[in-house]
């Protein structure tokens, strides 16, 4: 056994020794094995093409080349662990997660190493409080966001008033299903709709219980915080008990094609949220069809380009490269540092005239970072499938969430975090 | 020729009942001790110690574990995960309730606490047998996952249903949180792994082992020389579960800092440990560290491997992952399935005859 360490010690020591080139070296701790492989390679395949794209058309940013570490873990907190400390030797400048679970183990250990990390629209909410959570950093939105943008949302097809109506919540039975609990308690105390919370395990497959129990309860609108297969299950158990769809309203981690089509015509009708626009005629796929795709170079199989995830992955990666460009400006090197990617992502502004220039006009809402909000805008679209046409619909325009119901949270939440670990709230 | 009883003269009893009789193991058992305690932590690693080390040694405090109670004892449990998650949660309330009193003695009372439960849910065995108990204890590891999710308490409240380890301190070194340094990491879990290891190895060679192996071998036989299978059985669950509480608390608290219950003490984890029990070889205290060693460097070896030298997409490797491992459990099912332990025994027999077999 000793013998096979020494073995394994000496294998693992090439990875150990690799390269120190002036590069940007982003990983992508991608998922694309294990029950949530179909979220996770989409997002992945359009995080990494952008890169790749940005590469092929414009030599990197600043002149410097990116250089992508592609990491498996299966969304296995342990897998995730090894992908972070067998790529942060490398120079990381970025971490980009996918995932709650490993989002919760990689707060202490970036903040401690110094590496930022971006929790787009997942991980811990409270992580907004850029004063608490120095590195990390979830704009442009989060859960909580998302709940009282699905609430505003319900009480404006309301009239202004949720007052007892009843509101289940189907939600993935870990850290990220139970994160919007509390918003929505809070809600429902405000609002005076009665909350029901239905948890389903891992990794989702089995939901007929929950469902009965909707089908004998009869709420008048369902949430749903799912991920991977469970949202296929939870459309299709939907569909099977006759409840309407539209009544049926996802996070945006549970809207992407592949949640719906399995169920085919019977998903017409279900909403979900969504942080981007849907527009598979961006100019920004152009170029990397041209690019990266016939070049070869394509980091799946190129079939997802411009769905709901690929859009979603491509704008977590344009967000990385333009916090690298505005650290590249403040620091005036090329060469950045994760200190200096870090100072690039605090002081993010994103316009709309920039979104153009990119060749994704309108993709994301506008939105500022500064060392207090590390949490974006927090706008959020309701879109709705059309089953015949094969293709999301956005319903509304960007609604803003109740941040006099999210911000208390926020602030309470951080506070224990910095108490339980002796962080003195400040800037860096 | 150097491997040999001959020439070792035992000149007392104790002398004669010694863990390793022959001088080269013995030697040997040294070498290993000196290389684990003198030379590892001065060239240890954030990758080397959160990747492989830390995991295989607190993997191996949880296949001894479970070595105690399937390969000694002969009961057959599912639960492996659902205990370690009393470990974790139990040092989680700990060390939360008591932040002064040293993480030491968290561990061990967390061990301590799993023990409890585990002969609590070791009660049915006394009735039924073989599948059927594996059913029962798989009945302990869903109701354990189900508890810790449910009852808000064991997770302070908090709102995402995570726990995380607070910082903690031995002799003034950090040995939880993000500041803790490879080495004291990889230390603290050496000196559980070592006293484990110890105390396991010496209990399965006493009077409780004993009664265990009797147990295993034919119940109503070891009952008619005066096993009392009550006594047997429900200690050998407590012990078990004693070492498996360790490992869950040192696998929250030093290795993951926070835990998801769900998702680290799934089946899955049951299974994992059971494999290391099974490839490693039941009833044998090496057999765990061979079978928790196997299990954890051959993920990291086929990535790197895979991904790292042949470049290979992540995908393919992490599927031919579950085939590889899936085509070795049948493998060792089939050719040996006295697992990695027995290989070495024959190694050792083969070595006492070197260089004139005949």
């Amino acid at each position: 056994m000793k013998l096979k360490t020494l073995a394994a010690m000496a294998l693992a020591g090439t990875l150990a020794a690799g390269p120190a080139l002036a590069e940007l070296v982003i990983p992508d701790l991608s998922y694309r094995t294990g029950p949530y492989a179909a979220g996770g390679t989409p997002f992945s395949d359009g995080y990494q093409d952008y890169f790749h794209m940005l590469n092929a058309r414009d030599g990197g940013v600043g002149d410097e080349m990116f250089r992508i570490i592609e990491c498996e873990t299966g969304y296995n907190t342990e897998k995730g662990v090894e992908c972070y400390e067998s790529t942060k030797g490398e120079g990381a400048l970025i971490y980009q997660p996918l995932s709650t679970g490993i989002t919760y183990q990689l707060i202490p250990k970036a903040t401690a190493d110094g590496i930022p990390l971006h929790t787009m629209g997942y991980g811990r909410t409270s992580a907004a409080n850029g004063e608490v959570f120095n590195w990390v950093f979830n704009y442009p939105a989060n859960y909580w966001d998302a709940a009282s943008v699905m609430v505003n949302y319900l009480l404006d097809e309301n009239g202004g008033s949720l007052d007892g109506k009843k509101i289940a919540l189907v939600y993935h039975n870990s850290a990220y299903g139970k994160e919007p609990i509390r918003t929505l308690e809070n809600l429902s105390a405000q609002h005076g709709f009665e909350l029901t919370q239905l948890a389903v395990d891992h990794p989702g497959q089995e939901q007929k219980s929950q469902w009965l129990q909707i089908r004998r309860e009869r709420p008048d609108y369902v949430l749903m915080w799912g991920w991977g297969v469970m949202n296929q299950v939870a459309v299709q158990e939907a569909a099977n008990i006759g409840f309407p769809m539209e009544n049926f309203i996802g996070n945006w981690w549970a809207g992407a094609e592949h949640d719906v089509i399995p169920a085919g015509d019977a998903a017409n009708g279900y909403k979900s949220l969504n942080m981007n626009r849907i527009d598979a005629n961006l100019p920004v796929f152009d170029d990397i069809r041209t690019h990266v795709h016939d070049a070869g170079n394509a980091a799946g199989d190129g079939s997802n380009i411009g769905n709901v995830l690929y859009t979603r992955g491509m704008y977590a990666a344009m967000l990385a490269a333009e916090a690298v460009a505005k650290a590249q400006e403040i620091h005036g090197t090329a060469a950045i540092t994760s200190a200096m990617m870090r100072d690039g992502m605090e002081a993010l502004d994103i316009t709309d005239a920039r979104m153009q220039e990119l060749g994704m006009a309108d993709i994301g809402p506008e939105f500022t970072v500064s060392c207090q909000d590390h949490g974006g805008s927090g706008l959020g679209i309701v879109q709705q499938w059309d089953a015949s046409a094969g293709a999301w619909v956005a319903l509304t325009d960007y609604i803003a969430p109740d941040d006099a119901v999210t911000l208390p949270l926020i602030m309470e939440d951080s506070g224990a975090f910095a108490a339980e670990n002796n962080i003195e709230a400040g800037c860096m | 020729m150097f491997y040999r009883e001959a020439g070792d003269f035992k000149t007392s009893y104790e002398a004669d009942s010694q863990t390793f009789p022959i001088k080269f193991d013995r030697y040997r058992f040294w070498a290993v001790l000196a290389v684990a305690y003198l030379v590892i932590p001065f060239i240890i690693n954030d990758y080397w110690a959160n990747a492989i080390l830390v995991p295989f040694l607190i993997y191996t405090i949880a296949a001894i574990g479970l070595n105690i109670l399937t390969g000694y004892c002969g009961q057959v449990s599912l639960g492996t995960g659902g205990f370690m998650a009393v470990g974790a949660y139990a040092m989680y309330k700990l060390m939360t309730a008591f932040p002064d009193v040293s993480i030491m003695i968290h561990v061990i009372l967390a061990g301590g606490i799993t023990a409890v439960v585990g002969a609590a849910f070791g009660l049915p065995s006394l009735r039924i047998k073989g599948f059927y108990l594996a059913v029962a204890t798989l009945a302990a590891q869903f109701f354990l996952v189900w508890l810790f999710n449910k009852v808000a308490w064991f997770y302070n409240y908090s709102a995402s249903g995570q726990i995380n380890a607070p910082e903690r301190f031995v002799g003034g070194i950090a040995v939880t949180g993000p500041n803790t340094d490879a080495w004291a990491k990889y230390m603290i879990c050496l000196v559980f792994v070592t006293v484990c290891a110890i105390i396991a190895r010496n209990l399965t060679r006493g009077t409780m082992g004993r009664k265990w192996m009797a147990i295993r071998d034919m119940d109503i036989a070891a009952e008619i020389i005066g096993v009392n299978p009550l006594q047997a059985k429900l200690s050998a669950f407590a012990v078990s579960s004693f070492f498996i509480g360790i490992s869950g608390a040192l696998f929250f608290s030093v290795y993951l800092g926070a835990v998801e219950v769900g998702e680290a003490f799934g089946i899955q984890k049951s299974f994992l440990v059971l494999f290391m029990v099974i490839i490693g070889g039941l009833g044998s205290i090496f057999g765990s560290f061979a079978g928790a060693g196997f299990l954890v460097l051959l993920p990291v070896a086929l990535k790197v491997i895979g991904v790292d030298l042949l470049g290979w997409p992540t995908d393919i490797v992490a599927h031919l992952q579950l085939v590889i491992i899936g085509a070795l459990i049948m493998f060792f099912l089939i050719k040996e399935p006295h697992g990695l332990a027995q290989f070495w025994r024959v190694a050792k027999e083969k070595l006492r005859l070197w260089p004139f077999p005949y």
